[in-house]
């Protein structure tokens, strides 16, 4: 085989490579879209009058994955399932950002953390490796991370709605949360860094929470839900 | 000082915060469970990535050990020697990329990809060079490939002796790592072309002049659909070449002008050690 004859044939294997990167690409971008109108939708639960009707937006959220599930499903098929791990960086940003939303959606409806059978089931992809298209587990995890910090944020906003009862149950959830990823060798990658940001998500729902007892404000409601 | 006190405020509150929520913090909690499952997953994961990045280096390393070795055939009588003595050194890489590859069964190669790269990146410049100093050409991937195919018996492979079949496992290098490594052999044979100058080769420098522009042409093919790194080393190989190309300039101009034991001093080559004798000859 020639110099030239090799070169052309890694040209054609580059070029081919190149096209199937530009499919994704286009799947990714529709996934990243409806990403965000899931987000949206989500986010007016921080506002005083979302509030009230949370299971509504959640119904609205689980009707918008049914898109992600169209998305995921033409994402499998642009490359070759075994080499998942090839093009992973093109779309693991969204796939992150979607384990946050199916985490965040699970966790507005049963305040449990959402498991990593349940996200796959939610976006209609696999756990595990061998069987097709999958959820990382630094993936799902880094989806977790995100939903800490989201959290502390819904815990002080929920405090300045009036539902003084809802932080202790996310600092709790947190709390959990805090314990299991310690469990966890974590090795110096963005995974690790961002796993480094939840104790100060600890750390403000722990002052919510603070703020809450010290005023007994979290004992009245109590006393009130018991009524 | 404040930051201090902030931090024991935070400890107490915790405990405060961890007495009300003991319950869940249990060890038979689903969320702890599940993290358990999460750590050995990762464990399993990252200790995989870590004897990868260890095999590699030896690669590396033994790949280079190779290459110095290549080196020294401009200089020496006897090229078949050092050609197998290179072969033998090649054969032990081998070896360390069959590990990689029992390392790989049933993953993802693209997964660790970046674990091991540089080693193979390597591997391809050593065994290209080899090939090039015994053949004049440039060895096909599908050469390199047909190489790495190991064969393991089955108390090797399984502990439990649950396979019974010898069973083949292959290693397949991705053409981006050979593109990149054939990139690191322009460089190579840059080194040997002056120095072959040093020993009075008058030969050598215009096959691989030839060579490298060929290896260039085919760069400039690829151009700017390549990885980031191909475009990198592109730049390398341009030097390289101007370099190449240079020598053979001086050689055809002054060449017959220069008596060819003094060659060394025009090119102020560092290997300018020579055998006055085998310069003439």
């Amino acid at each position: 085989m020639s110099v030239t004859e090799m070169f052309s044939y890694i040209q054609g294997f580059l070029s081919a490579d190149q096209d199937i990167r530009e499919d994704i690409r286009k799947v990714v971008q529709g996934l990243e879209q409806t990403a965000r109108e899931i987000l949206t939708v989500l986010q007016s639960v921080h506002q005083p009058t979302g509030f009230k009707d949370i299971p509504s937006k959640c119904l609205k959220a689980r009707e918008l994955f049914c898109t992600v599930r169209n998305h995921t499903g033409e994402l499998k098929t642009k490359f070759p399932v075994e080499q998942y791990y090839r093009y992973h960086e093109l779309w693991r940003f969204v796939l992150q950002r979607l384990a946050f939303l199916a985490a965040f959606v699970v966790y507005l409806e049963s305040e449990a953390l959402v498991t990593r059978e349940e996200v796959a089931k939610i976006l209609a992809i696999e756990v595990d490796r061998e069987k097709g298209f999958h959820l990382d587990v630094e993936d799902y995890l880094a989806g977790v991370l995100i939903l800490a910090s989201e959290l502390s944020r819904l815990a002080v906003n929920s405090v300045t709605a009036g539902d003084y009862g809802r932080p202790l149950r996310i600092s709790n959830f947190i709390n959990e949360l805090d314990s299991g990823f310690r469990l966890l060798n974590l090795k110096n990658d963005p995974l690790r860094k961002r796993y480094d940001g939840l104790k100060y998500d600890v750390k403000k729902i722990e002052e919510v929470v603070y703020d809450l007892s010290i005023r007994g404000l979290a004992k009245e409601q109590e006393a009130g839900e018991e009524k | 000082m404040s930051k201090r006190e902030d931090e024991g405020c935070a400890r107490k509150r915790r405990t405060e915060a961890g007495q009300r929520s003991e319950d869940c913090m249990n060890p038979n909690s689903v969320v702890i469970s599940a993290f358990k499952v999460f750590q050995q997953e990762l464990d399993t994961r990252y200790d995989k990535y870590e004897r990868l990045v260890k095999i590699s280096r030896d690669v590396t390393i033994e790949s280079k050990r190779t290459i110095f070795l290549l080196h020294r055939v401009a200089s020496v009588p006897d090229v078949e020697e050092i050609l197998n003595e290179a072969e033998v050194k090649l054969d032990g890489v081998r070896q360390k990329i069959g590990q990689i590859a029992e390392e790989l069964r049933g993953e993802d190669l693209h997964q660790f990809h970046r674990a091991f790269t540089p080693g193979i990146q390597e591997y391809v410049e050593a065994v290209s060079f080899h090939h090039f100093i015994r053949h004049r050409s440039l060895i096909s991937l599908e050469e390199i490939n047909a190489r790495l195919v190991f064969i393991r018996d089955n108390n090797k492979a399984v502990g439990e002796g649950t396979f019974s079949s010898p069973c083949v496992l292959t290693f397949q290098i991705t053409p981006t790592d050979y593109l990149l490594g054939v990139a690191d052999l322009t460089g190579e044979l840059m080194r040997m072309c002056i120095s072959s100058v040093g020993n009075g080769d008058m030969d050598t420098p215009f096959q691989l002049s030839g060579f490298l522009r060929q290896i260039h042409d085919g760069f400039s093919l690829i151009g700017n659909t390549g990885p980031y790194e191909v475009s990198k080393k592109l730049h390398a190989l341009r030097q390289s070449l101007g370099k190449v190309e240079d020598a053979c300039y001086t050689l055809r101009v002054r060449g017959s002008e220069i008596p060819k034991h003094m060659l060394a001093d025009v090119f102020s080559s560092r290997a300018a050690h020579i055998d006055p004798d085998d310069a003439m000859a």
